[in-house]
Order: C-alpha cells, then sequence, then structure tokens
C-alpha cells in the first residue's frame, strides 16, 4: 500500500484519526508520518498545555504574570485579578491561558455553542469545510483502496489546496479568532 | 417621547397576560454585546465612551426595529426620572450611577430596551407578559441580528461574545422569569424551592432589586451558566425549571385553600379592606398586602378586581413614580400618603 499524503512511498504507519465524531485511517510512510506528527504537536498545542501545567505548579511565576498586559487597551493581567472586569474583547486573547481555566470554572465549558453575529456568518461555516476535507480523504482512501491511482492523485491535490486554504485563513483571522 | 407619557399607560409587561400569568409575571431575555476593539465601559476614557454613545445614536437612526424608540442621555435625566426608569424594569440602578456617557435606548411600548455603557456596551433586553421566555428569545434574537449588521461585535468563535466579565462570556445571555410564589412562603417550602434552583446553577432576586428577596414574595430566577449551550438550550432548561416550580406553587395554593381556606380568606380580606381605606401607607406594608390581594384575586376570592390593576399598584406606589405622578419632589412622609391615595383609586374604581 502507497503512502496516503506522498502516494511514492510503502505505507509503513497506520494512523487512525477521530475529529468530530468521524473517525478516518490514514496510511502513511515513514517521512509523511514524521512531518504529520509534528503538525498535529501544533495542532493540539501540546507544548502550550505542558506551559501551563507548569505554570499551575509555580503559581508564584510572578514576574511573566505582572507584565502581562492587553495589547489592545493595555489593562494588565493583574489589573483584571483586582477589579474582576476585562478591559476589551482582545483582553480574552491576551489573558487566554488564564481566563480558559476560570471559564471552565464558571461555566463548565469553554466552548461557545450559540449564535454568531450577522456579518460573522461566513467564518461560522468553516466547520463545514473541515467536514468537506474528512469527506475527500475517506474518498482518497477508498481511490486508494482499489488502487484508482488517477483518481487519489486528483483528490490528494484537493485536500493540499484546501489544507493550505485553511492555514492561509487561520493566519488571516483577527486577534480574537484564535 | 415625554416620561411622563409613560406614567399613563401600562408596560406590555404588566398587562397580566399571556401563559400562567396567575404565577408568572414577566419574561426577560438580555443579551450583553460589545463593540470590537473598543474599551469596555469602566475602563474606557471619556472620548472613547462617548464614541459608543455615538454608535448608538446612528443605531437609533439606522435599524428599523430601534424606529420607535427614544434615546435617553443619562446625564439628561434628573435623578427622580433615572429612578423611574429603574423602577419600571427599563435599566439597571447601576445605568443610573455616573451618568456621564451613558444611555438608554427605550422602545415606546417598554417591550424592549438597550442600556448604553453600563457594564458592557449593549444591554439588550426583552419583556414580556408571563411566561412567555421564547417569545422573548425570539425578539431580542431579532434585534440583535439587526444590530450586528451596522456594528462589529467584540466576538470570536471559540468564546463567543466577549463581556467585562467573564460570568457573562459566551452567549452573553441571561434569561429571567419573575415569579409570585405567595403560597410556597407562607407553607414554608420556599427554601427547600430554592435550594434546589440554586444547586442547578440558577440564581434568584427580588422583584425590587437585588437584597430585595422576599418582598411580595416575588421571585425572579436566572440562567447563571451561559456559555457552553445554545440559546434556544439556555431558554429550553430555564422553561424546563420554571414549570416545575409553577406546579409547586400551584399545588401549594390548593393545598392551602382546602386546609385552610378560612385563614386565608381572612388575611386576603383584611388586606383589601386596608389597602381600600388607609390613607397612609409604607411602600413595605403596602407590598406585603399586595401580595396577599393579588393570591386572593387568583383564587377567586374577590369578584371582579383584574390582575393587571394589581401588577400595575406594584410599580406605581413606588417613590419615582409618585413624584412624577404628583409632578414634583416628595418627602418620604408625603409619599406615604400619596401612596395610599393612588391606591385608594384604583381599588375602589373597581
Amino acid at each position: 500500500m502507497l503512502c496516503d499524503i506522498c502516494g511514492k512511498n510503502q505505507a509503513t504507519v497506520h494512523l487512525t484519526e477521530i475529529v468530530d465524531d468521524q473517525m478516518s485511517e490514514l496510511h502513511l510512510c515513514e517521512e509523511c508520518a514524521r512531518n504529520k506528527s509534528a503538525q498535529m504537536e501544533q495542532q493540539f498545542g501540546l507544548s502550550d498545555i505542558l506551559a501551563g501545567m507548569a505554570d499551575f505548579d509555580k503559581p508564584q511565576k510572578a514576574a511573566e504574570t505582572v507584565s502581562l498586559k492587553c495589547p489592545n487597551c493595555g489593562l494588565t493581567y493583574v489589573e483584571f485579578k483586582k477589579i474582576g472586569r476585562l478591559g476589551c474583547g482582545d483582553c480574552y486573547a491576551a489573558f487566554r491561558q488564564y481566563l480558559a481555566p476560570l471559564l471552565k470554572r464558571i461555566h463548565g465549558s469553554v466552548r461557545h455553542s450559540g449564535k454568531f453575529p450577522v456579518n460573522r456568518e461566513q467564518r461560522a461555516e468553516q466547520p463545514r469545510a473541515k467536514n468537506e476535507l474528512q469527506e475527500l480523504r475517506r474518498r482518497l482512501l477508498k481511490a486508494v483502496e482499489r488502487e484508482d491511482f488517477e483518481e487519489a492523485a486528483g483528490l490528494r491535490d484537493k485536500i493540499r489546496d484546501m489544507e493550505d486554504n485553511q492555514k492561509r485563513q487561520a493566519t488571516d483571522g483577527g486577534d480574537n479568532e484564535s | 417621547m415625554n416620561l411622563s407619557d409613560l406614567l399613563n399607560h401600562t408596560s406590555e409587561w404588566l398587562k397580566g397576560a399571556g401563559a400562567n400569568s396567575d404565577i408568572v409575571i414577566s419574561s426577560r431575555v438580555r443579551l450583553a454585546r460589545n463593540i470590537d476593539k473598543m474599551p469596555f465601559p469602566h475602563w474606557a476614557g471619556k472620548k472613547q465612551a462617548e464614541t459608543v454613545i455615538e454608535k448608538a445614536r446612528a443605531l437609533k437612526e439606522n435599524v428599523d426595529f430601534l424606529k420607535n424608540t427614544s434615546f435617553l442621555g443619562m446625564s439628561e435625566l434628573d435623578s427622580v426620572d433615572k429612578q423611574f426608569l429603574v423602577e419600571r424594569h427599563l435599566m439597571s440602578h447601576e445605568l443610573s450611577q455616573k451618568p456621564n456617557s451613558k444611555a438608554l435606548i427605550v422602545e415606546n411600548s417598554e417591550v424592549f430596551s438597550v442600556m448604553v455603557n453600563e457594564e458592557d456596551h449593549l444591554r439588550i433586553q426583552v419583556m414580556q407578559s408571563g411566561f412567555n421566555l421564547k417569545g422573548a428569545w425570539d425578539i431580542v434574537n431579532g434585534l440583535d441580528d439587526a444590530i450586528s449588521r451596522e456594528v462589529q461585535y467584540a466576538f470570536s468563535r471559540e468564546w463567543g461574545y466577549l463581556t467585562a466579565c467573564p460570568t457573562n462570556a459566551g452567549t452573553g445571555m441571561r434569561g429571567s422569569v419573575m415569579l409570585h410564589l405567595p403560597a410556597l412562603v407562607m407553607l414554608n417550602q420556599i427554601n427547600r424551592v430554592l435550594a434546589a434552583i440554586a444547586k442547578l446553577s440558577f440564581t434568584t432576586r427580588g422583584f425590587y432589586g437585588e437584597g430585595t428577596q422576599a418582598a411580595g414574595n416575588f421571585f425572579q430566577i436566572s440562567n447563571q451558566v451561559s456559555m457552553g449551550q445554545s440559546e434556544e438550550d439556555l431558554v429550553g432548561n430555564i422553561d424546563g425549571l420554571i414549570r416545575q416550580i409553577i406546579e409547586q406553587e400551584a399545588q401549594a395554593r390548593e393545598a392551602l385553600v382546602a386546609r385552610e381556606k378560612a385563614m386565608l380568606e381572612d388575611r386576603v380580606h383584611r388586606s383589601f379592606g386596608i389597602l381600600r381605606n388607609a390613607h397612609i401607607i409604607s411602600s413595605k406594608e403596602t407590598i406585603e398586602l399586595l401580595s396577599m390581594l393579588r393570591l386572593g384575586c387568583e383564587l377567586g376570592m374577590i369578584g371582579d378586581l383584574n390582575r393587571s390593576v394589581i401588577n400595575e399598584l406594584f410599580i406605581l406606589i413606588q417613590p419615582a413614580h409618585l413624584q412624577k405622578l404628583e409632578n414634583k419632589k416628595l418627602s418620604p412622609e408625603d409619599r406615604d400618603v400619596k401612596r395610599a391615595e393612588i391606591i385608594r383609586g384604583k381599588l375602589n374604581a373597581v
């Protein structure tokens, strides 16, 4: 079996991904697998989580906390702690690492499931693009299984284009879009 | 709009109409919204706060929904006028404090109002008579859509609407229902109910604001959590809880009538008697007696009295309303006299 990503080398790594309750399988060569795992680490912010945990262990990491400041409105994290009110919408991104656990404690959840402003509806449709990507990956797997390499190559190109697009959109997003 | 015009008509939410209005006074949904990049009111400089006021003024011009409204700058109102708006539940006490760069947009039939530069840039609220949270949500949802076409909200796909206090982030939505629960109070069942409500992450406040818990046996119940669920789900959750409380109050009323009918009739008619005859009466006594009268009215113990008359009296007997009615400042002693006069007028006319 050939690698799903490069389509050249023999697939030796078999990966099962579950995204939004949908399972997909990837068969990769060693090289692509290594790239993919680096990418995954970035996506899931493994290093962030670890940094956050480190912070929990040492709550008096005062120097960094004191200097934490919202770039938009200038409110510092220390001021927020004192008055219990944020300074502007951008503070949420600026104090993200501290606010996430706080929001979790208050609401029991850290994911907005409600409406979107009318003028942001287009961005709200991004999850649909994600599903489309999954669908393409599934079709790629099927194509590879029936050894329809022409179809597989076409699908692979589509997937790459789409991934590139998403990456571009992600970097274009505003400060609050993280 | 002249504020005194409001005196001459009953607020939509006080009409005593709508589902379960024997127990539910009103349903309210409010949304907290902020403008992207703009410092929140407590953190904004004077100029920035004024910019928000100007944006709100433009909204009144550009949003069809807001055509039939009045724009009231807080610094242009005297203290009685501001208190008057608080008493009518059109705005919070907080908005009337430090009035600079604060404003209220109020729809002429008082179905909705928008507080500008309160804790958040915009607090959009819709009030409905009776048990109708879903109806209130539908209206406020449309209003919010219309406003979001005109201003860029502070919003994150992950955390939703970003608010000054993190307790409001997410949907920015607070749904609340005002209940009249005299029978649960009389049967000493209310603490059990309130404890259950608190356990389920809902909060309870009184009719006349914070710290007035039991006045008139009114309880305002609202959601505490605003993130992680859709607005419809939040409304559904409050609805479910309120339905149970309504059921409990209805059972308590039945039990009271079955077990202590004579006592109940006595208290209701004594209350009616005092209210119709007193010449000096404090607001505290009035509220207690009106609460009994309202219960009696719902249990059919009092002939033709309409609940909207009683609902309205709860509002009219407050200090600023009395002073607006009299059109001058009144000392507390004068207010007790004026209050008794208004009540006699309303209750003896029926």
